[in-house]
């Protein structure tokens, strides 16, 4: 086992680099999951209203087929979109620990040392295996805590953890297949994507008794959201799922054999002996455009789901006051459906405020690797190298809220036939999402100008306005706490009233934080 | 004719360290001017501050009779960095990047690029991230060479090349000085390469020029070392002025000399009567050694 030396060490090394993010996100699905018992019992006391709420047509292409009214086989149902998430966060540590080890270099160091030819791969896939067992039992134990029974709590508890280890391996996969971390991230992805997809459909057509019920046997979230937790509990699919993993694993090994360090399997393509590329700008449109093409794709499919449901959710509401409260909680307008589209344009700003402070933060990446260098060595200004940046941080997400709102105006006005009148109201629902968007990006710019090394604080921008979002939806809270966001100050669209008052503040705050953080940049030595 | 780079007294701290602590530093128009010192000796800081990245907390810079600092685009136009440790972007091909900075300076002279490419033999259609560290210095190299500037501010270029691209980037360096006349400022830790190429040589330590001038004249600051059977017994020889570890083995007398006292040594030693003597020239080697250990006096 000369191949496995020092795995012991690296996993270590894994543990310390992680021991933030980690904990944390295992910690945060379980709470989230455990909460979800509590709140979706007190929402939906009996059996009638669980099957109701369920069977709209959006949701079942969101979450899938119900399996059952018990509490249980709901919550399971209503939390279908938790082990994707774990899956994404299992492929997206293993390709970190691997094959970014491997672009930057730092692998080759730590392989001169007694380090054995498949000590990284292992160490990465032990440290997320064993993770997403931990994230199982404390899942099972915080299930059957809330007086749901044990069998179904371990089932679930599998379902994420099964999703995770498949998709880990995937991620193992497709680090063996590219040289480059951005590419074997897109391909993890990308299967994670399709396996949605295939789900998605299949459920959708079978719910209609469509003839393509059959593609969701292709898809390992399928497989494993049919385990049936708090049902039948098919263990069986458990072990589907952990032979799948196996040949996954194997597979990675069999390649990463074959193969040399640094390099992947997949040539590289050439690229062109004389660029075309000239200016900061187009530079930046290099590095950010794959970025953005994701980010608007992404929030197009969202405006699609959200504008799908918003009819039914409607519907389900109209009888429910506990979820007209929580809806109105979280948009204030008068309308139904109106609250329930003012509260989904709430979310999707808050994620286009983690895109903006993303694309900002690129701005660091280029410092911190060196890149920077070369260019401000030429005639290109430090305004011009930050603006050409902040180009994108700052309309890449008018770009991507623009998708979401016509995607959204589209779905929802052909839904109540009425495209004509919903297109421009939820493209400028969207669209009034920018100026709290901006002052988180002006809040990243601002730290990143006067503290480099501090960059990744501006995280806590979005965090905390996400925080609040979710808790302010779920119960009351204090005003001052809620103030403290700046989306809560934004009117609530479509439907309510809008003063300009609020958002030309907004604006203000964005223009100057921004400003000062770029004098702060011009002061500072960069790189710093 | 003005200095192309001059610096005087020149203080930079990060937090409690003193990357540079009163350097004076003069660069001659058409001059190749090597810059040497240990690692961490401030080469990389100074360098930077001559391009306007980083900012001095003392002391003054002039480059191209321009401020660094408020000047650095205007300036930038009329010179080219090689940093020491090139990045370049994984997704761009060589000759993209080459392209790339070399129209943000100003333009890219498509002939000279080829021929250079050619030269360090460089494939440029290779993404970033397949080329390993002595070709991602030729692409920064071949992107400094190309542009036509008067100024070249060369961050130890070389650390990755082989021999043989070590031999070319000297025979480009000599062209570009001797035909174009243009002004290098080359940090190295070679001293071949120093030798082969630099008109003057700056030696810094600790943030501060220990020595500066050209190669002739720091030699003089080297020890001769002497070997010598003598006729007589070695009196005196002890008490001459710059001669240091004065020993005696198996009947010959072996010392060091100041190369500047070498006369007077000489003398006493005719004087005494010399059966046999053999002289090492000064290395400079030796010179540098001297220099850059820390309790090296100056
Ligand atoms: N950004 C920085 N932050 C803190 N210390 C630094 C920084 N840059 C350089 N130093 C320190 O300044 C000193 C000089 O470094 P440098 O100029 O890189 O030396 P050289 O290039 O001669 O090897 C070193 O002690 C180094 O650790
Ligand atoms: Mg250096």
């Amino acid at each position: 086992m000369k191949s496995l030396a020092g795995t012991g060490g690296l996993i270590r090394l894994i543990l310390r680099r992680d021991r933030v993010v980690l904990p944390l996100w295992i910690v945060l699905l379980v709470a989230i999951s455990v909460s979800y018992v509590q709140e979706y019992g007190d929402l939906f006391p009996t059996p009638e209203s669980r099957v109701k709420y369920a069977s709209n047509a959006g949701f079942i292409t969101l979450y899938g087929e119900l399996s059952g009214p018990s509490l249980g086989e709901f919550v399971t149902w209503r939390l279908g979109f938790v082990p994707v998430m774990v899956g994404l966060i299992s492929l997206l540590t293993i390709i970190r620990h691997t094959r970014v080890e491997e672009e930057t270099g730092r692998r080759e160091l730590l392989g001169a040392t007694v380090v054995g030819r498949h000590a990284q791969l292992a160490a990465a896939l032990i440290t997320v295996l064993g993770a997403n067992l931990v994230l199982a039992v404390l899942l099972a134990l915080g299930m059957h805590s809330q007086d749901l029974p044990l069998a179904g709590s371990v089932a679930i508890g599998i379902v994420y953890a099964g999703t995770g280890w498949l998709f880990a391996a995937i991620g193992a996969v497709a680090a063996q297949l590219t040289a480059s971390a951005g590419a074997a991230r897109g391909i993890a992805i990308g299967v994670l994507g399709g396996a949605y997809v295939l789900r998605a459909a299949g459920d959708t057509s079978a719910h209609t008794d469509g003839p393509l019920a059959w593609l969701s046997y292709l898809s390992p979230i399928a497989w494993a959201q049919r385990i049936h937790p708090y049902a039948d509990n098919r263990w069986w699919l458990a072990v589907v799922l952990l032979a799948a993993t196996v040949l996954l694993v194997i597979t990675a090994v069999s390649l990463a054999v074959r193969r040399d360090v640094g390099a992947g399997l997949l040539p590289d393509r050439l690229g062109p002996t004389d660029g075309t590329l000239g200016s900061p700008l187009a530079l930046a449109w290099r590095l950010h455009r794959g970025l953005l093409a994701a980010w608007t794709v992404g929030f197009a499919l969202l405006g699609l789901l959200f504008g799908g449901v918003a009819e039914g959710v409607g519907d389900m509401m109209r009888d429910d006051p506990g979820i007209q409260e929580m809806f109105q909680r979280m948009g204030g307008a008068a309308g139904l459906i109106d609250s329930f589209l003012a509260g989904v344009m709430m979310l999707v700003g808050l994620i286009a405020s983690a895109y903006a402070v993303q694309a900002t933060l690129r701005m660091r990446v280029e410092e911190s690797s060196g890149r920077v260098e070369p260019v401000l060595a030429t005639a290109t200004s430090r305004w011009q190298w930050a603006a050409s940046h902040l180009v994108f941080s700052l309309l890449g997400p008018a770009v991507a809220l623009l998708a979401a709102g016509v995607a959204e105006g589209l779905a929802y006005g052909a839904a109540i036939g009425d495209v004509g009148g919903q297109l421009p109201r939820l493209v400028g629902a969207a669209l009034t999402q920018l100026p709290a968007v901006w002052v988180l990006a002006a809040i990243a710019i601002a730290i990143f100008g006067f503290f480099p090394q501090a960059s990744m604080a501006s995280w806590a921008g979005p965090t905390v306005c996400i925080l609040i979002g979710l808790v302010s939806a779920g119960v009351s809270t204090a005003d001052w706490i809620r103030d403290i966001s700046p989306f809560t100050h934004l009117p609530s669209l479509p439907g309510g009233s809008v003063s300009a008052g609020p958002l030309i503040v907004l604006l203000a705050i964005a223009v100057v934080v921004g400003l000062a953080g770029l004098v702060g940049l011009r002061r500072r030595d960069l790189p710093a | 004719m003005p200095a192309a780079i001059s610096t005087e007294g020149l203080v930079k701290r990060f937090g409690r360290t003193h990357a540079l602590d009163g350097l004076d530093l003069t660069v001659r128009t058409g001059e190749v001017h090597g810059f040497l010192g240990p690692n961490g000796a401030g080469k990389t800081t100074t360098i930077r501050i001559l391009l306007g990245m980083t900012r001095s907390d003392e002391g003054k810079a002039v480059v191209l009779d321009g401020d660094p600092w408020t000047d650095a685009t205007e300036l930038h136009r009329r010179l080219a960095y090689v940093p020491g440790d090139v990045t370049l972007w994984p997704n761009l091909s060589g000759g993209e990047a080459i392209d790339l900075l070399g129209r943000m300076r100003g333009g890219v002279d498509k002939k000279r690029k080829a021929e250079l490419l050619e030269r360090f033999d460089l494939d440029p259609r290779k993404k970033a991230r397949a080329y390993s560290k002595g070709n991602r210095q030729k692409v920064a190299l071949v992107a400094a060479f190309a542009s036509d500037v008067e100024l070249l501010l060369l961050d130890e270029p070389t650390s990755g090349l082989d021999p043989l691209m070590e031999e070319v980037f000297r025979e480009v360096v000599q062209e570009i000085s001797d035909r174009d006349g243009r002004t290098v400022l080359l940090s190295s830790h070679i001293l071949s390469e120093v030798e082969a190429l630099c008109d003057r040589v700056t030696i810094i330590r600790a943030g501060r020029a220990v020595e500066s001038g050209t190669l002739n004249e720091l030699r003089h600051l080297t020890r001769t070392s002497i070997q010598a059977e003598l006729v007589g017994p070695m009196d005196g020889l002890a008490q001459l002025t710059g001669v240091h570890d004065l020993k005696t083995i198996d009947g010959r007398v072996q010392f060091d000399v100041d190369t500047d006292e070498i006369n007077p040594v000489l003398r006493r030693l005719t004087e005494i009567g010399v059966r046999s003597l053999v002289s090492q020239p000064p290395s400079l080697e030796e010179l540098f050694l001297r220099l850059y250990e820390p309790e090296a006096v100056r």
